[in-house]
């Protein structure tokens, strides 16, 4: 029973981290663009030849 | 809206922090990552820019900069980029993404469907006593809020329903999930054995999941919602009485402004030919296939092309006012007997919806009277309409769609949502317009001629027409890069206004424009020095394939006629090609009533078209498809937009159309059939969460079994 009782708030308490980066990722705009984040890291940002 | 949104979504020239003004600008054109970087490195090379933020999904720019740099400034930026760029109308254009909305309690509902399926399994296992107890609070502890949030898109629809005294899908699941709420709480207070909380919250992610797709659909194919807006050029450059110019924004002007159009610019409001005499396209307006002459005391209407000079415009009607604004107005009322249309989904629930609840009211009343106790009674009620509610149902549809629109995407057809696959099935007529929809709609050149160009007029006629917007210079341009021909290096290039290029090749002058002795039809002539001058036929092609496509329609049992706006001569002609009856010389208004008129038979029709003038009668039709160069409104108005040339598109969709339908009637048949299997069960009181678990997850796994299957083009992997 004490064994549940460390693992359960543990489980729980990680799917909710991963529930509240998913809210923050959401309220960052990561899902604004889609089409374009995936475009977005085929540009050459560099100007200058490669040494 | 989330913060990033509300930052997108700013007005033009709106003061921001710093001294920033943001400004929204639609660049169509822009399609992949090297576009996008193009785009970005343009503008911020501006002084006065201090950022700008590309987005693919909505084809526009966000660009941060001092007050100092104006609308024109970027535009021009863009230009020089190679991008064609307009500002967008309004704060109102910013497209309202359907998914957003539902990404929260998809997310939320998924977190609390696993955690609680998990302490589930473990009661199912076999814990008992305290444990089960202390494994149904935590459950209620994540269940309630979860489902309360997760439910809300539910509730609300079905509340507006319920008000205005209809029901729909939302209603059943509802109820459902707020009885079965209710009970399951009420069994972890009372210490009970059987609490319903994971399958409450599958069915909710279930549901949602099947939304999201939908809505995911209708963002997919949707690129810019003000598009009647944007086609009227957004703004002039306006000459005052003492010769100086500014830019106004189309809704800065007034009647009595005089606006100087240079060529290659729209009309940006109705008005009358002060200065200056061009040729005017006007296809998108009216459907008519030739430029026509424009001169002083000429009416010319907003949205039409000015081609070849620089015209002064005196402005006679804005916005409301023009003719744009009236095919705008046509449109709407057009649109509104689509709108009448109901949703088989819907259509579904409401057969279903009072089948099941009288199904739940009987077998409580059976229980009542065969003496089993009120709390008795009520739960297994309760099992009756959770193990009826309408999980697969709810997938049935939108899956079947979403694989459907994917496999159409992959062979260049959008379709702009579920319901537009749903009327395109059922079409049996169909009206199609002539320039830019049968025929390419822009002046292609005579093959055999360009064939027989040596390998060095081909180079100066493609160097002369690279530096001209005039659509047959334009048309020259693409037809001779297509056939690999390199443009040679020119100097001293001018263009005189309806006469043509002049240049200097190796101190031989060159000249490519209108011929000297007027012939039937368009052409241009090529002059190299003294050589002898070469004519350049030009002619608006039939699409490819376009006599095969008809026929594979007709086929389909879908006859076609031709509806154009376009003069009787050029119709006659294209008739006689396709072998299809027409009507001629058909306006806006006309195209709507023969629409009507066909409705009125009982026809379905299908309505294919890209201008301007084709949108009332898209918007009218029971079905509608657009090529991918038609005007914004036509490709706004269509329910289906193609992006490749060929008309085989046509026939292509509607097979995958009635496809989709027989799919979506299985899967209906699949999940009505679990029904029939499993409501017994519940009828008996035999059903546990475990069975109302593994029955829900299977049913909806089999209904997207099957709805994957149309991913499968002609037997083989689209």
């Amino acid at each position: 029973m004490t064994s549940i009782a460390v693992l359960i708030p543990i489980a729980l308490g990680m799917g909710l981290i991963g529930l509240a980066a998913f809210f923050w990722a959401l309220r960052q705009g990561q899902f604004v663009d889609l089409d374009g984040a995936a475009a977005r890291i085929l540009i050459d940002e560099g100007e200058d030849p490669a040494p | 809206m989330t913060r990033a949104a509300r930052r997108h979504a700013d007005t033009l020239a709106q003061p921001q922090d710093a001294g920033l003004v943001h400004t929204a600008l639609a660049v169509p054109a822009m399609h992949c990552a090297g576009c996008m970087g193009k785009v970005e490195r343009g503008l911020a090379a501006l002084p006065g820019v201090a950022q700008a933020r590309a987005n693919l999904t909505a084809r526009s720019v966000g660009v941060d900069h001092t007050a100092a740099v104006t609308v024109p400034d970027l535009v021009a930026a863009l230009t020089r980029a190679g991008f064609a760029a307009q500002p967008r109308a309004s704060v109102l254009a910013e497209p309202v993404s359907a998914v957003r909305p539902l990404l929260a309690p998809l997310a939320v509902a998924a977190f609390a469907c696993m955690n609680v399926m998990l302490l589930s399994v473990s009661v199912w296992s076999g814990a008992d006593g305290a444990t089960r107890d202390l494994f149904h609070w935590l459950s209620a502890l994540i269940g309630v809020p979860a489902i309360a949030y997760a439910g809300r898109p539910f509730f609300a629809s079905a509340w507006s329903a319920l008000r205005h005294g209809r029901t729909n899908m939302d209603v059943p699941i509802s109820i459902g999930v707020t009885l079965a709420t209710g009970l399951s709480f009420y069994e972890t207070v009372t210490h009970g054995a059987e609490a319903w909380f994971d399958g409450t919250l599958m069915l909710l992610l279930f549901l949602l999941a099947g939304r999201a797709l939908d809505a995911m659909m209708r963002d997919r194919a949707r690129a810019g919602v003000d598009a009647l807006l944007r086609q009227a050029a957004p703004g002039a450059m306006v000459v005052a009485d003492d010769g100086a110019t500014a830019w106004y924004a189309a809704t800065d002007l007034v009647p009595g402004m005089v606006m100087r159009v240079a060529a290659g610019e729209r009309l940006a409001a109705d008005g009358v030919v002060v200065r200056g005499s061009s040729r005017l396209d006007r296809s998108l307006l009216t459907g008519e296939s030739a430029a026509v002459p424009a001169g002083e005391g000429d009416r010319v209407l907003a949205g039409t092309l000015n081609t070849e000079a620089p015209l002064d415009v005196r402005v006679l009607a804005t916005g409301e006012d023009t003719a744009l604004a009236d095919i705008a107005r046509l449109m709407e009322a057009a649109g509104q007997s689509r709108s009448r249309y109901v949703r088989i989904a819907d259509r579904a629930s409401r057969l279903y919806a009072p089948a099941v609840h009288s199904l739940a009211a009987l077998t409580f009343a059976g229980w009542m009277l065969a003496g089993a106790g009120i709390y008795k009674a009520l739960v297994i009620a309760i099992a009756v309409l959770i193990i009826t509610c309408p999980c697969a149902l709810g997938l049935a549809v939108p899956v079947a769609q979403v694989v459907a629109a994917g496999a159409l995407m992959k062979r260049g057809i959008l379709v702009k949502d579920g319901s537009a696959l749903e009327r395109l099935a059922e079409v049996d007529r169909m009206l199609i317009d002539k320039t830019g929809t049968l025929t390419e709609g822009r002046p292609v050149p005579d093959a055999a001629t360009l064939a027989a160009l040596r390998a060095d007029e081909a180079a100066v006629a493609l160097a002369l027409a690279s530096h001209s917007r005039h659509p047959l210079s334009l048309g020259l341009a693409e037809a001779l890069a297509a056939r690999g021909v390199r443009a040679a290096e020119l100097s001293d290039v001018h263009e005189t206004p309806g006469r043509g290029l002049t240049a200097q090749w190796h101190d031989v002058p060159v000249s490519l424009g209108r011929p000297a002795a007027a012939s039937g039809g368009m052409a241009a002539a090529l002059a190299i020095g003294t050589a002898p001058v070469r004519l350049i036929g030009f002619a608006d092609a039939l699409r490819p394939d376009c006599v095969d496509a008809l026929a594979e329609l007709a086929r389909q049992g879908i006859p076609a006629s031709i509806l154009s706006g376009d003069g009787v001569a050029a119709v006659a002609t294209v008739a006689h090609q396709t072998g299809l009856t027409a009507q001629a010389n058909a306006s806006p208004q006309d195209k709507h009533e023969a629409i009507d008129r066909l409705s009125a038979a009982g026809h379905r029709v299908l309505m294919v078209g890209d201008g301007l003038n084709d949108g009332p009668a898209l918007a009218a039709a029971h079905a509608s498809i657009a090529p991918g160069s038609a005007s914004d409104v036509g490709r706004q108005a269509a329910d289906v937009v193609f992006t490749g040339a060929s008309l085989q598109a046509l026939p292509r969709s509607v097979a995958m159309a009635r496809r989709t339908m027989r799919v979506v009637r299985q899967n209906f048949t699949l999940a009505i059939g679990y029904n029939l299997l499993a409501v017994p069960l519940a009828m008996a009181g035999l059903v546990t969460p475990l069975i109302a678990a593994v029955a829900m997850s299977t049913s909806s796994l089999v209904v997207v079994a099957n709805s994957l299957r149309l991913s499968f083009i002609d037997g083989e992997r689209a």
